[in-house]
């Protein structure tokens, strides 16, 4: 009995503190901008959620962590062969696996990070007719579960340059920018396809098809220097150019850092993030009607 | 003090499908699969309803209102039994209160925090281990992990599987994941507890101990909105009662006000089809007496109780009988009564009244419904037998003559005894 009394004194200075608490649930009209200070209070369900994925995402597999290296290494190989060896596509003077695997970095996170934060609402559609909670909170703990596997691939490109005895170049101090830009891209595409996935499953369907054209209208394969150059800062609107050209320079200070590129994307970046937020916010309030 | 849940004419718009044009030529259906992605995209667009009623485009028969013009205020403390059949509005009530669907119309304001439980174990991954699913669903709940940390061992201790807890959800029996979902929910600290019909979960053992913590959560002076159709659970946790129908309101008030409305509601609309129509033969009315003859809808426990059963039978129908079961609110049969069981046959043709006496009725209070049928009650099909239905309300009296009054809890029968001691 005792521990019931201690908790109801505790409740009723809690019920005190919050007595002006008030809440509104009326029908939203127009643009809305999000509640920042309930994404703060939400906070532990966040790292929560980036948590329960990665925990989940490596259980009961046999490589387990081990498939966040799988996935660049072999793209690597492949590329190397086929685009390096064969083709012989120039590589601004670096090996052609370190030039490859300095753009797969940024890719493959990208590329997973997409996937991923758009079959996030779409798989929890059961929570979402079932609890509340900033639905923000889903796609944006997908895309930041991914740095994890982005981490490693990194120890895997510091590896490959010491097998490569290849030093990396002063530029390296630049690459936090690089990432910022990275994450605000992945992060933008995944708010928008995400709010679009709930109610249309083609981009479920479309999804791979589009990562794929997204992997060749970036410079993953290739470097951004083939790209004439009148048209290179319309081609950097795609913000994973600038961001894999800045991971090339940074790493592997093949070229001075691609300002231009860099600046450009992040430019179109912010665009894709600031829209997606909002596009996301108006149709959040139907997710559990049509999910 | 202004009540802690306003709501004011609460709407709830779902679209449901309209029906599918069927192409009857080779031309019309090549068309049709042109036209189809457009189709689809303005039906998926249209999933949206609150856009869709901007713009006043589609139309109002695939409209369907799962709630309409609700309005109800809760005081501070009060424990809201909120009853209904399927599809009544119930679930989507609670839904638009929590936060999960945005309201077509309307609004509601709430001056607390508050926590729903419309599923338990929501968040629930099969692969994470008990203590992790208990930090995983009490998050997503709106506890902060401290709060967890501070509750878990009473979490656990509640839940009884604390030798499973580093082992994944996924091996556990269901009964043991709703009990760890269960124990998470529980020890929710809000202002306002939301809940969806969760509590029938677990064996009976855990089932008592979820509903002495509800018991002990409605009395520490929290606000309880709470779905069911359990109705003795409703009867014994909730302070007041809102029975919704059809979208709407049709009863707020004390917990037997709403209870009566939603039997009287629920069996009218399940039997009312029964009658037989085709012969126009039909019940044209019910009467309860009591003793001294007046017409009352409730009686006494203990009372007598005449039942005057007014028809038509326009198809003669010799030997005919009437027979009447009495249910409980829960629809459960207690007993019959019947001209036939007794054996006085109507050999009349033109008998348009029968009139049955119950001396004593030996019911606890509550309220009981008569299904009244007429004819020759045989079980053949196409017999001619017309049936209808009354409720009535039963009120506590001094049945026993003693110290205590009769009381629904210790069943809905009563019998007299007499008792004596000896060495």
């Amino acid at each position: 009995m005792s521990t019931i009394d201690a908790q109801t004194d505790s409740d009723a200075t809690d019920v005190a503190s919050r007595s002006n608490y008030e809440l509104i649930i009326e029908p939203r009209k127009g643009l809305q901008l999000f509640d920042w200070k309930e994404l703060v209070a939400y906070r532990d369900l966040f790292r929560f959620l980036i948590w329960r994925q990665i925990k989940v995402r490596y259980a009961q597999s046999a490589i387990g962590i081990g498939w966040a290296i799988i996935q660049p290494l072999f793209s690597m190989l492949v590329f190397t062969i086929i685009f390096g060896n064969l083709a012989k596509v120039d590589s601004d003077g670096a090996p052609y696996a370190l030039f490859s695997l300095a753009a797969l970095l940024p890719w493959t996170y990208f590329s997973n990070a997409i996937t991923d934060g758009v079959q996030s609402l779409v798989s929890e559609a059961n929570m979402l007719r079932k609890i509340y909670f900033p639905r923000l909170m889903l796609p944006l703990s997908a895309v930041a579960a991914k740095l994890v596997d982005f981490g490693i691939a990194a120890v895997m490109m510091v590896v490959m340059m010491i097998v490569f005895q290849y030093p990396p170049s002063i530029q390296i101090v630049a690459l936090p920018l690089a990432i910022i830009v990275m994450l605000i891209t992945a992060s933008g595409v995944s708010v928008w396809l995400t709010a679009l996935a709930v109610q249309y499953r083609d981009i479920k369907h479309g999804m791979n098809f589009l990562v794929q054209l997204l992997m060749y209208a970036s410079p993953v394969v290739y470097a951004a220097s083939i790209i004439p150059e009148k048209y290179r800062l319309l081609y950097a609107i795609n913000p994973m150019v600038g961001v894999i050209e800045s991971f090339r320079a940074a790493i592997l200070g093949t070229t001075s850092i691609p300002w231009d590129l860099l600046g450009v994307g992040f430019l179109s970046g912010t665009i894709l993030l600031i829209t997606g937020l909002a596009f996301f916010r108006s149709k959040e309030k139907i997710f559990a009607d049509v999910a | 003090m202004s009540p802690i849940i306003s709501v004011e004419n609460l709407s709830k718009a779902y679209r449901i499908g309209a029906k599918e044009e069927v192409p009857d030529t080779l031309v019309g259906a090549a068309k049709g699969i042109l036209k189809a992605p457009f189709k689809n995209l303005s039906r998926l667009r249209g999933l949206d309803t609150s856009a869709s009623s901007d713009e006043g485009s589609g139309s109002e028969s695939d409209i369907l209102w799962a709630l309409k013009d609700v309005s109800f205020e809760v005081n501070e403390g009060d424990v809201v039994g909120i009853i209904g059949r399927n599809g009544a509005g119930k679930s989507t009530l609670l839904k638009v209160l929590s936060r999960i669907t945005e309201p077509t119309s309307g609004r509601a304001v709430i001056r607390g925090r508050v926590s729903s439980l419309l599923e338990v174990g929501t968040g629930f991954h099969p692969e994470l281990t008990g203590r992790e699913n208990v930090y995983m669903n009490g998050t997503i709940l709106g506890m902060t992990k401290k709060e967890i940390d501070r509750k878990f061992d009473e979490i656990v201790d509640f839940s009884e599987i604390e030798k499973f807890l580093d082992t994944p959800a996924k091996r556990y029996s269901s009964g043991m994941q709703v009990r760890l979902a269960f124990a998470v929910a529980a020890h929710l600290d809000p202002e306002i507890l939301i809940v969806d019909e969760v509590l029938a979960v677990g064996d009976l053992e855990f089932q008592k101990k979820c509903l002495g913590k509800m018991k002990r959560v409605s009395r520490s002076g929290r606000t309880v909105l709470f779905v069911s159709h359990n109705i003795p659970m409703i009867e014994q946790l909730c302070t007041r009662g809102i029975a919704l129908k059809n979208g709407g309101i049709s009863a707020v008030g004390t917990v037997p006000e709403a209870l009566a409305d939603y039997c009287v509601s629920s069996v009218s609309s399940r039997y009312s089809t029964e009658s037989f129509n085709e012969t126009s033969d039909q019940i044209r009315g019910i009467d309860l007496r009591d003793a001294l003859g007046n017409s009352v809808s409730s009686i006494q426990c203990g009372d007598s109780l005449k039942i005057i059963v007014d028809y038509r039978l326009n198809s003669i129908v010799e030997k005919h009988q009437c027979c009447i079961e009495v249910n409980d609110s829960l629809d459960r049969k207690l007993f019959t009564i019947g001209s036939f069981l007794s054996g006085e046959v109507n050999r009349g043709e033109s008998c348009s009244k029968v009139v049955g006496t119950l001396p004593s009725v030996d019911l606890a209070p509550g309220t009981y419904t008569m299904k009244v049928r007429i004819g020759t009650l045989a079980r053949n099909v196409g017999e001619c037998t017309v049936a209808d239905h009354i409720s009535f309300e039963v009120k506590t009296a001094d049945y026993y003559g003693g110290l205590r009054a009769p009381d629904s809890f210790r069943g809905p029968m009563l019998a007299r005894s007499s008792w004596v001691f000896s060495e």
